[in-house]
């Protein structure tokens, strides 16, 4: 089973639920889907090691060949490579690689190189299967990445899938193909508003969820009026305590020091299981 | 005119409530809500909204069954797995680069508009505000930042401002690039915990690489001093000023619930270090 953990808003505790999560349940892989700000293994300590590079195909013109007919520059859609009357350039921070300009140039004049945008990393050791996504400074495509990260996922364990915040691109690369997804949130109005950007997203996913409140007792009650008016369950609530909020500023995960919280992991799994 | 991005790569570190602030504290800013994808800064400002844009992004592949002769080739064709072995098209998939469509034998695909998502010039008690929201479960993210950016310089020449406060997603990709790209100076809200620290070094890596000036604010500082005595020095060691500690407070939270910002809301310890924070930053920018 696949299980997605995002949340709209940035910052409501995604990561600390992923990471107590997974420790606290049999048979786990955790994949750190937020490649550009990864996070889960400041909590777990775990020596990584590199498992493969994340190449995109980068046009090169061979400009003994080209004529400058810009017929390329006129099929790309991100405007990635750009035809002077005599010279090509092209622009790799762009480029999606989708082979398109080489398709439709006349001359053959253009051949693809692979470039790095990130690289996919796994733990050594430790007892869950840990891996993560890292997406190079000044890469603006995440989705690569975060796609390559997923074809990891062993279908006899449980996949927990740590999802950036937000609602875009890489949240919907994260969640796509999960079969449930939990909403971390906090019951202020910016991380209601955020909640209800992201149902919309699982919704329009066909994505199962139910949601989680984090720092429970902050804020006020709109949260929790909304999900008993929509039928929504609320699948744990997680009080703000200042020992929880002191052990996370330090990267350690609270299960390890509070076990009480593993049983209620546990029972996390058997509600969803419940549920689909 | 100047430009200020308020990012944080990690989110949740209080940028909006920052930069909401600092926006009721300049008195001759245009506000620019770039965070398109999680917008958040309206529910404080409260805009009016005067126009709404239609933004299209890019385009999405459509097969018509009638023409299509099951060959595979633009399944084949296709870099981003978005066509199904059954040559269906996965329109969270697509990414709209017309390979397929130039590939298909029988013409049987053609690239279709797709809305990005609706940009709006508003008005607010601070001074008019552009701001977007991204159509329910589209992409093109980067692309409505560049248009909410390029409308809020058209209304700082409008009304003669001389400043756009930007509000920037969190992470380091395509949206918080296309918010910083070209800015006077990014402001960095951080927070002292591991996360915090480490996302901070990532973020601005990001600044470097593409040369903004960039100071930072740790937000919450007291919750663990050793870590923001950490950031100092990191920040110290880059040459990055830090502009100012803010101490955890729920004035931000209780403001947020009233609608206001924390200017409005108190003139407490937490309004008070704002003030400062915005002094070094507007000296920072002249
Ligand atoms: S399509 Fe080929 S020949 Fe024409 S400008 Fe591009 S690279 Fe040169
Ligand atoms: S590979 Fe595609 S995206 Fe890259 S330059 Fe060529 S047409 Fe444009
Ligand atoms: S290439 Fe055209 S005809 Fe062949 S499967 Fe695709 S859509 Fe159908
Ligand atoms: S437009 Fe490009 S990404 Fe979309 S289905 Fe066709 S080939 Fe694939």
């Amino acid at each position: 089973m696949k299980i997605a953990i995002a949340s709209g808003k940035g910052g409501t505790g995604k990561t600390t639920v992923a990471v107590n999560f997974a420790l606290s349940i049999e048979n786990v892989q955790l994949f750190d889907c937020d490649v550009e700000e990864p996070n889960c293994h400041l909590f777990l300590g775990f020596n990584l090691e590199k498992v493969e590079d994340i190449n995109i195909l980068t046009p090169v013109v061979d400009k003994t060949k080209c004529d400058f007919c810009g017929k390329c520059s006129e099929f790309c859609q991100f405007n990635a490579i750009a035809v002077l009357p005599e010279d090509v350039l092209v622009f790799p921070a762009l480029c999606h690689g989708c082979g398109g300009c080489a398709m439709v140039c006349p001359k053959d004049a253009i051949v693809y190189e692979n470039r790095s945008i990130g690289i996919i990393e796994k733990s050594k050791g430790g007892n869950i299967e840990f891996y993560r996504g890292v997406l190079n400074i000044g890469e603006a495509m995440s989705s690569p990445v975060i796609k390559a990260l997923k074809k990891h996922v062993d279908e006899s364990k449980t996949a927990i899938f740590d999802a950036p915040p937000g609602t875009a691109c890489p949240v919907i690369s994260s969640v796509q193909g999960a079969d449930y997804c939990i909403l971390v949130t906090e019951s202020t109005p910016f991380g209601f508003h955020d909640l209800l950007l992201a149902l919309d997203v699982l919704r329009k996913l066909e994505i199962p969820f139910g949601i989680i409140i984090n720092r429970c007792d902050i804020g006020d009650d709109r949260v929790e009026k909304y999900c008993d008016t929509e039928r929504i369950p609320v699948l744990m609530k997680i009080p703000h305590d200042r020992k929880i909020a002191r052990l996370y500023s330090e990267g350690i995960p609270f299960v390890n020091r509070i076990p009480e919280w593993k049983v209620k992991f546990v029972q996390l799994l058997d509600k969803i299981q419940a549920q689909i | 005119m100047k430009e200020l991005t308020v990012i944080s790569g990690k989110g949740g570190t209080g940028k909006t409530t920052i930069a909401a602030a600092l926006v009721s504290l300049a008195e001759n800013a245009v506000i620019a809500d770039c965070d398109v994808d999680a917008a958040d800064m309206h529910l404080i400002l409260q805009p009016e909204i005067i126009e709404t844009i239609d933004v299209s992004g890019l385009k999405v592949a459509s097969i018509d069954e009638t023409l299509c002769i099951k060959c595979g080739i633009c399944k084949d064709a296709c870099r981003f797995d978005a066509i199904t072995n059954d040559i269906r098209i996965d329109i969270y998939g697509c990414e709209g680069c017309g390979v397929c469509a130039y590939a298909c034998p029988e013409g049987a695909i053609s690239m279709i508009e797709r809305k990005a998502g609706d940009a709006y010039n508003s008005e607010t008690r601070f001074g008019p505000m552009a701001h977007a929201r991204l159509g329910i479960a589209e992409e093109a993210s980067g692309l409505l930042v560049a248009v909410v950016r390029d409308n809020a310089r058209k209304l700082a020449e409008k009304y003669d401002r001389d400043l756009i406060i930007i509000d920037g997603p969190p992470g380091t990709g395509c949206s918080v690039i296309a918010s910083i790209a070209g800015v006077d100076m990014v402001l960095v809200v951080t927070e002292p915990s591991v996360s915090g620290i480490h996302d901070l070094e990532r973020i601005l890596d990001v600044a470097d690489h593409f040369n903004i000036p960039a100071v930072v604010c740790i937000n919450k500082y007291d919750i663990n001093e050793k870590n923001s005595l950490i950031i100092e020095e990191y920040c110290k060691d880059r040459g990055i000023e830090v502009v100012g500690k803010l101490p955890y407070d729920d004035t931000p939270t209780k403001a947020m619930i009233q609608e206001m910002t924390v200017i409005e809301y108190s003139d407490g310890e937490f309004s008070n270090k704002v003030k400062d924070l915005w002094e070094n930053v507007r000296e920072k920018l002249t």
